[in-house]
């Protein structure tokens, strides 16, 4: 295949994508929106959104503007369409229809469109890294978007799907029970757990590193560990060590542990003979070998445990307390919301884990880079 | 070389040593844990001067211990898996293959829907660049503790058996799949695809003829990771439906009961279980490989 019939093809996809997008609204103008009456033309505010996402649809359909601030119009314009489409559905919450559904259609077209031309763009340097950050967050925002329209449109029950603007409004009007949950459950058991996991799998691996044999018994046994269910582990940890974090942070050492061990030792083999040998004729010790060359040069499986380890050690912790624990904490909040039915609570709760989770990791991975500057996969 | 060093030398000795230190720990930490609640038992009874080998024997035999012993383990193992009945629901084989089929169908779903994801990531640059960013970031998110709300969720709604727990195993399945696709299918070096341009091969031929082959080695690596992710999904998912069935259920039970032989057990169960699955990948992966001309 030829670049040529590749750009053709790519475009096809876009036009297919904006005059449907024409379709779908002109076809919204005629059908009614929400039940039982109201039709795009009787509501001035659906009428601007369909009548935009049409006019888009054509320029670029034509040909028109194929260019930046083309592209750029073209998200501005899905923008304002989906915020007075999801104005619109919050007057009739529960009534969409056929019309609706050919506008959110509509708009999901031009965002497509929006994002396929945002991936084209060849920026330089900085403003290309900005324009791949911005792609995904897009992409984000827009399934938020669907959600939104999709369960307010149709009337989805909270207990089954609360939406978005729920979920935020619980989320900073239970900010204090929210901080409390995060202050038991991360700052407690799993910043605790992570760091003497990490720690202690860590320093085994400096010393089974040292005696050939251990590490030739430890290494199969490590990894089979490793794939084992280890928060089946959780009741037992619950049990010796009481409801409170100490047993959650437990669980955390013992799931952290064994990823860490398994990745340091075979980071601390990662060094070339000949690297060894030049610190040999430099007649340095065993020590320093082991600080100037093989510890740098584990540092990117080290810190590929401590990515995993930082996911695990979340998921530990929350598991550990669906088995008891006193009245605080996320996974406590998760299990007791559920029975209450409180889903939007329970959604606040996931939102918040998820960002503890993501900055979490991005932490550590942002340490890494610092860290490991000297690795390819950094560097290039 | 005497034949005892030579097996130092591989990996038998060495991990038969480690096994049999790992078990002997564990008699030792049974014994020291088990002890307290044993000297009050004798206090309770006025027994006076108990010889430490009762002592011994008798932290070993209780009914609901700290820790278990591995040979108590086994028995109730041995009890649960070839004594009971398979239909019975005290039988650990019923439970088992409980655990296993929510495993094995979400192990399903997760990797077809993992290697779908890939190849249209592979295939289209937005989706590259809008969700592979998210495919990653989902990993940070601890799925598995809205698991119990999926569950209750669903449900809620009358879609009750095998499926939503299914699902969490394949959320967790997915993952790993997808990644290691992406980069399995990326592996072609870009002589082998200008070989396929000159035999003027479409999209689909140079998928199947080139990308998938390619792709088979990354795959089963991260099938195997997969599988074990998916089983670690099935137990959680087997939590919150009130401890009916199921490996998960065995394990809330005991630890609503106090009953630890019984904690124990459904642990090393799915322990061997993980083992065997990830046996069983490995296996496939070295026979197709092998077909393939691709085994080394």
């Amino acid at each position: 295949m030829t670049t040529a019939t590749r750009q053709q093809s790519r475009l096809t996809v876009s036009n297919v994508l904006a005059w449907g997008a024409v379709a779908l609204s002109a076809l919204a103008l005629v059908t009614t929106v929400f039940n039982p009456d109201i039709t795009a033309l009787s509501n001035p505010t659906l009428a601007v959104a369909a009548v935009l996402l049409a006019i888009l649809g054509v320029r670029f359909g034509l040909g028109f503007a194929h260019n930046k601030v083309g592209d750029v119009a073209l998200g501005i314009v899905t923008a304002l369409a989906s915020g007075f489409l999801i104005g619109a559905t919050s007057a009739y919450p529960g009534a969409a229809t056929t019309g609706f559904f050919c506008l959110m259609f509509a708009a999901w077209a031009t965002a497509w469109l929006f994002i396929e031309r945002l991936a084209t763009w060849k920026l330089k340097g900085n403003a290309g890294k900005l324009v791949n950050l911005i792609i995904p967050i897009l992409f984000g925002a827009w399934i938020l978007v669907i959600w939104q329209l999709i369960t307010v449109g149709l009337g989805v029950p909270k207990v089954l799907l609360p939406a978005p603007a729920d979920i935020w409004l619980r989320l900073i009007n239970s900010v204090p029970i929210l901080w409390a949950d995060f202050q038991q459950t991360f700052l407690k058991a799993v910043i605790i757990g992570y760091v003497l996991g990490c720690g202690s799998g860590f320093l085994l691996a400096i010393a089974v590193d040292r005696i050939p044999f251990l590490r030739r018994g430890l290494m199969p046994v490590g990894n089979l560990v490793s794939a084992l269910p280890i928060v089946g582990i959780a009741p037992i940890m619950v049990m010796w060590f009481g409801f409170d974090w100490p047993s959650k942070a437990a669980v955390v050492i013992i799931m952290t542990f064994f990823p860490m061990l398994v990745n340091t030792v075979s980071g601390l083999a990662a060094s070339d003979a000949m690297q060894r040998d030049l610190m040999r004729t430099y007649a340095s010790s065993d020590w320093q070998t082991l600080f100037k060359l093989r510890l740098p040069m584990a540092m990117p499986f080290i810190f590929n445990a401590l990515k995993i380890n930082s996911t695990l050690a979340l998921i530990g912790a929350i598991v550990a307390e669906f088995f008891g624990t006193p009245i605080v904490g996320m996974g406590f909040r998760i299990s007791t919301e559920v029975g209450r039915m409180n889903v939007d609570m329970v959604w606040a709760e996931i939102a918040v884990a998820a960002l503890a989770g993501s900055l979490f990791y991005g932490a550590v991975a942002l340490l890494e880079r610092t860290v490991t500057f000297w690795h390819p996969s950094v560097r290039g | 070389m005497s034949p005892l060093s030579r097996l130092a030398a591989g990996t038998t000795l060495p991990v038969v040593t480690v096994v049999i230190a790992i078990i002997a720990i564990w008699y030792v930490a049974a014994v020291a844990l088990n002890a307290p609640f044993q000297r009050d038992t004798y206090e309770r009874a006025k027994q006076t001067d108990v010889p430490f080998s009762q002592l011994l024997s008798d932290t070993l035999v209780q009914k609901r211990p700290v820790l278990p012993a591995p040979h108590q383990v086994a028995t109730e193992i041995w009890q649960t898996t070839v004594e009971k009945k398979i239909t019975s629901k005290r039988s650990l084989v019923f439970h088992a293959w409980i655990t296993l089929s929510t495993t094995l169908l979400g192990f399903l779903i997760g990797t077809s829907l993992g290697v779908l994801i890939a190849v249209g990531i592979v295939h289209s640059g937005v989706l590259d660049k809008s969700l592979m960013p998210w495919v990653i970031a989902s990993q940070t998110i601890p799925i598995l503790a809205i698991a119990p709300m999926i569950i209750v969720v669903l449900n809620a709604v009358g879609i009750s058996g095998l499926l939503p727990k299914a699902m969490i195993s394949t959320y967790l399945a997915f993952f790993p799949v997808t990644v290691g696709m992406v980069k399995g299918l990326r592996s072609p070096e870009i002589i082998h695809l200008d070989l396929m341009h000159t035999y003027s091969a479409s999209r689909l031929e140079t998928f199947f003829k080139l990308r998938l082959p390619y792709a088979l080695p990354f795959l089963f690596t991260s099938m195997k990771i997969g599988i074990a992710a998916s089983l670690v999904g099935a137990i959680i998912g087997e939590l919150p439906t009130g401890a009916v069935a199921g490996l998960g259920a065995r394990l809330l039970a005991g630890s609503y009961y106090g009953q630890t032989v019984q904690i124990w057990s459904a642990l090393i169960m799915a322990s061997v279980l993980a083992g065997c699955l990830v046996g069983m990948i490995g296996l496939i992966e070295k026979n197709v490989l092998k077909r393939m001309g691709m085994a080394a």
